[in-house]
């Protein structure tokens, strides 16, 4: 009988065209997302050496990263900053050279490349994914292998549709019980990167097993499994179940008739084999799980809201303790601080993390009946024109504008804000995005992550909140 | 790409564990469509201060580190975005190897694809290292790729590991595209086979709406 494999194993295992010699091998991809931020470097390479994209019909293309989200109704002709213009010109001149899909920017299906690719059914159980994009993982939540990759494998992949890869390690992430009320899919990755730290999943794929992510939504293991590289895993994975096929059944691209019932039979066979091994395992209770924020400058820096900024002076190691002082001078927070006393003002709902319909819910029933404090800019940026479309539908669109939070048009937006939308003076941001390095959301912005009521919670406050204290 | 035999040059300290991308170079300079020239935005925000002179306090702009091949960095050097710019900075900039105790999986791949050589090593050793970064002009180092040795400023020699497919490619200066080309009749043949089992997987992208 053939050794029990995990799910990774089994993706990967399916995808191995044959070895490259010395540990490395070529691998096949399903799936290739690209976008207007790192693939012009790509399309030139590819015209300097006369090649052509092998599987166009496997490729799609969208402008998220550097777009405006506001007044989009001129299209591209309607972008004011000149080099962001070029850049999504650049996208489309190529994607039609090429013969590449693409949503336009005007498009009811344009959105964050990592809300749109599940949203459209694009991404399936099984299939290996990649976009220059490292939180690429976000698929993982389909039962795909997805991963970030830099440019020149964009390049590769165009050109080859395939990658030269080194397996990863597995590694175990086991949650199991209740969530409590007020806590979410995003502190629950934060609760996961605060124990094993940004780089304590290097070289490995994630599998998040347990009760916890079974009872998840799908829009939550979005979330968790987006985050996987801030733990430096190089892709996070949700096993495929009912909820998986009910989510994708109908969606645009995902397979109909006879197609989908061949589909469906092979992506039953994809979950991990009882006692497969995993290189690593770690184990989390729901139960001890509170909502988490970030008081530092990278997102293992996290911590429940009801406790305190660290002191550096009980830290032994001297990298880490360094690490520390300078993360809270530059955050302009003093050890011993109550979490709940830091002020923000700014607010940023949105990022390829959370800005589904489900998160853009959780933060209006806070919004609602309530005002955005005094002092306070708030934003809300759905993860595409669908979700935007669905949330106004639901009348949401009003109880955030009633609040007094923008409402703006889908895109990356403030989480690396290479738009126009970013943290003025060195401004003090609670928001939902990924990432809180230094100067991440604007020259000296602080940034504190965490999930889409309590940055809605922080917006109506104006300081960070715990949820659970609004009611 | 341009090959990495020998290479021998002053180190720069980093002694900072996390140095991300977005530190190396930040998100708003990625509106570029060029991957020359970009070392201009290498550090931005720690290299410059807001008025756009030099920060004095930074490595980089401090006499000798002015001419700076080698970096010796903490933990996790390159965590982050996916970046390729990262790298192309730093080989614009002059910098052809970091060494750090680990690299995060991106950025550690798109090294190799650009003839940055990154080289992992324990803790201790990098701790010396470090220690040989911060003197200054006599922060010279000499790699060598095919012996896998570090020279330090005293003599003593240091082994690296990298993995042999890498290390043939950084030597070679071998476009991985060209080298993946010869494999395409394999590549077909995968097709051909997958084809038949999973139909739905071809002509995807063209089926929605």
């Amino acid at each position: 009988m053939a050794a029990p494999r995990t799910l990774f194993d089994k993706i990967w295992q399916d995808h191995v065209i044959g070895p490259q010699g010395e540990g490395t091998y070529l691998i096949y991809i399903d799936l290739h997302l690209i976008h207007e931020v790192t693939t012009p470097q790509a399309f030139e390479g590819l015209k300097l050496a006369g090649r052509r994209v092998r599987r166009p019909d496997a490729t799609i293309a969208v402008a998220d990263h550097n777009i405006p989200t506001t007044d989009r109704a001129a299209g591209v002709a309607g972008i004011t900053d000149p080099d962001s213009k070029l850049q999504v010109d650049t996208l489309e001149r190529n994607v039609r050279e090429f013969g590449i899909p693409y949503f336009p920017i005007t498009s009811l299906d344009q959105g964050i490349v990592h809300v749109i690719g599940p949203e459209q059914g694009l991404s399936q159980p099984g299939m290996t994914i990649v976009c220059g994009d490292s939180h690429t993982a976000t698929h993982g939540a389909m039962g795909a292998l997805a991963f970030g990759i830099g440019t020149s494998e964009v390049e590769h992949v165009l050109a080859t549709q395939t990658l030269i890869q080194a397996p990863a390690k597995n590694m175990l992430i086991e949650v199991n019980g209740t969530l409590g009320t007020g806590v979410s899919a995003k502190d629950v990755i934060l609760a996961i990167i605060a124990k094993i730290g940004t780089a304590g999943g290097t070289g490995h794929v994630f599998e998040y097993a347990g009760s916890t992510f079974r009872d998840m939504s799908m829009e939550g293991r979005m979330t968790v499994c987006n985050m996987s590289i801030e733990a430096g895993a190089r892709a996070g994975l949700v096993a495929p179940d009912e909820k998986t096929f009910a989510y994708l059944m109908g969606r645009p691209y995902a397979p109909k008739g006879a197609a989908w019932e061949q589909a469906l039979a092979y992506w039953k066979t994809l979950p991990t084999d009882p006692g497969a091994k995993y290189d690593k395992e770690v184990h989390l209770d729901a139960a001890d799980i509170a909502p988490h924020v970030t008081w530092g400058t990278n997102p293992e820096m996290a911590a429940p809201i009801t406790g305190r900024v660290p002191d550096p002076a009980q830290i032994d190691d001297p990298l880490r303790r360094a690490a520390v002082e300078r993360a809270l001078q530059y955050m302009q927070l003093a050890p011993n601080t109550r979490l709940t006393d830091v002020p923000v003002q700014r607010v940023f709902i949105g990022s390829c993390t959370n800005s589904r319909i489900e998160d853009l819910r959780a933060a209006a029933a806070i919004a609602k009946g309530r005002k955005v404090a005094d002092g306070v800019v708030a934003l809300v940026v759905p993860g595409s024109g669908h979700v935007k479309h669905q949330a106004e539908e639901e009348g949401l669109d009003r109880i955030f504008i009633e609040a007094g939070f923008q409402w703006r048009d889908a895109g990356c937006s403030m989480c690396m804000s290479m738009n126009a939308d970013k943290a003025m003076n060195g401004e003090r941001v609670a928001t939902t995005s990924n990432r809180n390095f230094e100067g991440r959301q604007g020259k000296n912005a602080k940034s504190h992550l965490m999930g889409p009521a309590m940055a809605a919670a922080a917006a109506v406050t104006g300081r960070l909140t715990d949820v659970r204290d609004l009611g | 790409m341009e090959k990495f035999t020998t290479l021998t040059g002053v180190a720069a300290p980093m002694p900072m564990i996390n140095i991300d991308t977005d530190k190396i170079f930040p998100a708003i300079y990625l509106k570029t469509i060029k991957r020359t020239g970009l070392s201009q935005w290498l550090f931005q925000e720690v290299r410059f201060r807001p008025d756009g002179s030099e920060n004095p306090d930074f490595v980089l702009n401090q006499g000798p580190y002015r001419q700076a091949k080698i970096i010796v960095a903490g933990d996790n050097f390159g965590c982050g975005s996916s970046r390729e710019h990262a790298p192309w900075a730093l080989v614009d900039f002059g910098i052809r190897c970091v060494i750090a105790p680990s690299f995060a999986d991106i950025f550690y791949n798109n090294c190799f694809k650009n003839g940055l050589l990154p080289i992992a090593l324990p803790q201790e050793i990098c701790d010396e290292l470090m220690e040989d970064a911060k003197r200054g002009a006599n922060a010279v180092l000499t790699i060598d790729l095919e012996a896998q040795t570090i020279s330090r400023p005293d003599g003593e020699i240091v082994h690296f590991d990298i993995d042999p497919f890498r290390k043939r490619c950084l030597l070679n200066g071998i476009d991985d595209i060209g080298l993946t080309e010869e494999k395409s009749a394999a590549i077909a043949a995968y097709e051909e086979s997958r084809r038949p089992a999973k139909p739905w997987l071809f002509g995807m992208t063209r089926r929605g709406a």
